[in-house]
């Protein structure tokens, strides 16, 4: 109990032994009250045992979050966010899911079939048991670790990172989504619960593609998740991140922020699938997600590419980014955005250009069903110095039947005259004739849709990891079963 | 047992008749000819068997192969044994040929009740059907119908047909936009799958093709309704008079 009498001094300290606001009592609360003020924070950062520093810069975030307004630039709509109704900790493993797969939406588990997934597994991803009652994670990551050890690569909680690797977070912690960037990203650095932590030594290719999947399922990392990368000189890694089953979560606001940091000659592949819970046809109780996520190619010769692929969340407010910093850095955005009955969704990516030669290839493709909403927000920025830059840029939008919509807003601000940049856009619908061209030959109305819009989406699918792009291409067509007909 | 049994025949496309009272029969190998003049209702025919929406049947019946045809979806007659060779083929871009007529053939197999083909298998089969018909591997990769020639377009329909292997080939136009040497490929394709268990309906405009693909029985469709029925040699006579006595008449 070292470690809670521990807590308990932090807190006196932090509080002034004053426990005004009541958590003491509680500390062995796991779970903390709802509302957010500077004892929430204090609450979790004690939680975690974190450093004096963290502590500090959680607060600073907190104060500076308090002076800001919830942006509203965004094509989305969903009524007022009250932050003071909403759990800010909520210890690992504790769960208020359901009891029993027999408590779930029919509709998911009827998804999780489609997708082929174990008994086993759907009642983790449904929420129903917790991961380590499940599979053998403890071996799976045993097995991982020892390899990644072997060649000097960290890979593990942001919060196991504090205590181990301090230097390390210090450095690059905030680093390139400043604390006070934006709303919500101003509200995970003040209350981020958990989330991954990689670093790359120099040299260091990665020999597997790290995937959350096993890592993150082995903790609850709550709705603030937060996550850092950062690949040293010459170094490379793909990361993947989510997965294509629809996971249940019965926190509604998602607010995570993603930093990636390339040095000189590294590289960094980003790949996410994300499929959260989109709500009912009405997108009733479906998930918020606020996310920020940016890259820096602070190195020469450095490489950040993102693909994702969005198919879940009632709201999707999403726009990973690059820094291009370094000369002849590179970055990439490769997204499809899939939006069916009420979802909505505005993504898209901003292409900084700092350096010399610096080149961005932006595709996106949006797919809009139902009465869905999808908008294309992106901004390629050449600054003076960014001699040679170049930019190329499509979107591309499909839609399925007459009452969803597909946006593009492109921003270009070149102050450099020796830049290229170049913008395509299409927007264009199923047309009946290919419809009944695929049914002429067999293929029933879901499975043409499937084809369709995974041939649409091509570009971007094949950007994917192997694994990755089988199981997504299933979970295209799945998100849109029911739209046509 | 006839394989197609088409009786009374009225159908509607926007609230206006096309077809007003078809009667056809074709047995077990047959092949027949429908030849007309352009709005006849030749593609209303072809689209109607194949089931597509927005052809409204107000009178009549069609009997395929011990099924009541306008009982089954578009899909279901596919896999059922009827195959529309298009007039104009659909470009899916993205689409990879290969992708797209595995996916025709699990359907069938699946409709049989037989698990999905092995990829090797699959792929022995297109590539000896593509050979006949002069389509290479570069061709079989690229998606379906995009950057296709006329001549490329139609030849890829047969591909199809030759995989698929259904009972009911309905041809439509298959010889519209092909030079000589084009038409003597796909109407070898054709003849090649010429088999007593398998029939076709060849819908053209023109005699030439008929050279190719000798029917059994040709008929003249004009204004929604078929206005005779003879052997091959009703084609040549149609050449030499042209369609003018059917659309006048009447």
């Amino acid at each position: 109990m070292a470690a809670t009498a521990d807590t308990v001094r932090q807190v006196e300290d932090v509080t002034g032994g004053a426990y005004k606001y009541g958590f003491v009592t509680d500390i062995d609360a796991e779970i903390a009250p709802k509302g957010l003020d500077e004892s929430t924070i204090r609450f979790i950062s004690a939680k975690k045992e974190e450093p004096e520093w963290l502590l500090e810069w959680r607060l600073k975030a907190f104060r500076q979050w308090q002076r800001m307004a919830e942006p509203n630039w965004a094509k989305v709509n969903y009524p007022p966010i009250d932050f003071q109704d909403i759990h800010y900790y909520a210890a690992p493993k504790k769960k208020d899911g359901p009891k029993s797969l027999d408590e779930v939406d029919p509709e998911l588990l009827a998804t999780y079939e489609k997708l082929g997934i174990p008994l086993k597994e759907q009642e983790m991803l449904a929420g129903v048991v917790a991961v380590d009652a499940v599979f053998d994670s403890v071996s799976v990551a045993t097995t991982y670790k020892k390899e990644l050890e072997k060649k000097g690569i960290v890979f593990c909680s942001i919060s196991e990172a504090v205590h181990k690797h301090p230097e390390l977070v210090k450095r690059y912690l905030g680093s390139v989504v400043p604390v006070a960037d934006n709303y919500f990203a101003c509200l995970n650095c003040a209350v981020f619960t958990d989330g991954s932590f990689v670093y790359i030594p120099k040299g260091v290719r990665c020999p597997m593609e790290l995937s959350t999947y096993f890592r993150i399922n082995a903790e609850n990392t709550g709705q603030f998740e937060r996550t850092l990368i950062v690949a040293d000189e010459g170094s490379y890694v793909s990361y993947l991140e989510g997965c294509t089953a629809p996971q249940r979560d019965e926190n509604q606001l998602h607010a995570a922020v993603v930093e990636l940091v390339a040095l000189d000659d590294a590289e960094i592949k980003y790949s996410t699938v994300q499929n959260w819970y989109p709500g009912d046809e009405n997108g009733k109780g479906g998930i918020y997600n606020f996310v920020t996520k940016r890259g820096a190619c602070r190195g020469k010769r450095s490489k950040i590419s993102w693909t994702q692929v969005e198919t879940g969340s009632a709201i999707t407010w999403k726009y990973p980014s690059c820094i291009l910093q370094g000369d002849d850095s590179v970055g990439e955005f490769y997204s499809v955005a899939i939006t069916n009955n009420a979802q909505q969704a505005d993504t898209g990516t901003k292409m900084i250009h700092l350096g010399r030669n610096t080149r961005s290839t932006i595709i996106s493709k949006g797919i809009s069903a139902g009465r869905a909403d999808n908008t294309y927000r992106g901004l390629v920025r050449i600054s003076k110095k960014a001699e040679g830059a170049r930019n190329y840029t499509q979107c591309d939008s499909l839609l399925i039947g007459d009452k969803c919509g597909a946006h593009t807003v492109p921003y270009i601000e070149s102050r450099n005259p020796s830049a290229r940049v170049e913008h395509e856009a299409t927007t264009s619908k199923i047309s009946e004739d290919q419809l009944f061209y695929c049914l002429a030959r067999g293929l029933s109305e879901e499975q043409a849709v499937s084809l369709i819009v995974n041939g649409f989406c091509k570009e971007v699918m094949k950007e994917l990891p192997m694994e990755f792009a089988v199981e997504a291409q299933k979970l295209i067509g799945i998100s849109l079963e029911g739209s046509v007909g | 047992m006839a394989l197609l049994e088409i009786e009374g025949l009225h159908v509607e496309v926007e609230g206006k008749e096309i077809l007003k009272g078809i009667d056809l029969v074709i047995e077990p190998g047959e092949v027949h000819a429908i030849m007309g003049p352009n709005g006849s209702g030749k593609s209303t025919l072809s689209y109607v068997l194949s089931g597509r929406e927005g052809y409204e049947v107000t009178a009549g019946s069609i009997r395929f192969d011990g099924h009541d045809l306008l009982e089954m979806e578009a899909d279901e007659r596919a896999v059922a044994g009827i195959f529309l060779a298009f007039q104009y083929p659909v470009e899916l871009p993205g689409v990879s040929g290969m992708t797209f007529l595995k996916e025709a053939v699990n359907a069938r197999r699946k409709a049989a009740g037989e698990g999905d083909i092995d990829a090797m298998a699959f792929l022995k089969l297109v590539r000896a059907k593509a050979k006949g018909l002069g389509i290479t591997d570069e061709m079989l990769k690229r998606a379906v119908n995009v950057g296709f020639s006329g001549g490329e377009k139609k030849r890829n329909e047969i591909l199809h047909m030759a995989v698929l292997e259904p009972k009911l080939c309905v041809l439509d136009e298959t010889d519209s936009g092909l030079d000589i040497d084009a038409l003597k490929v796909v109407s070898d394709g054709v003849n090649a799958l010429r088999d007593p268990a398998r029939s076709m309906l060849v819908i053209t405009h023109y005699q030439r093709l008929l050279n190719h693909i000798e029917p059994d029985k040709v008929h003249v469709l004009a204004r929604g309704r078929i206005r005779r029925t003879g052997g091959k040699e009703l084609a040549l006579e149609l050449e030499q008079k042209g369609y003018a006595d059917f659309v006048e008449a009447a």
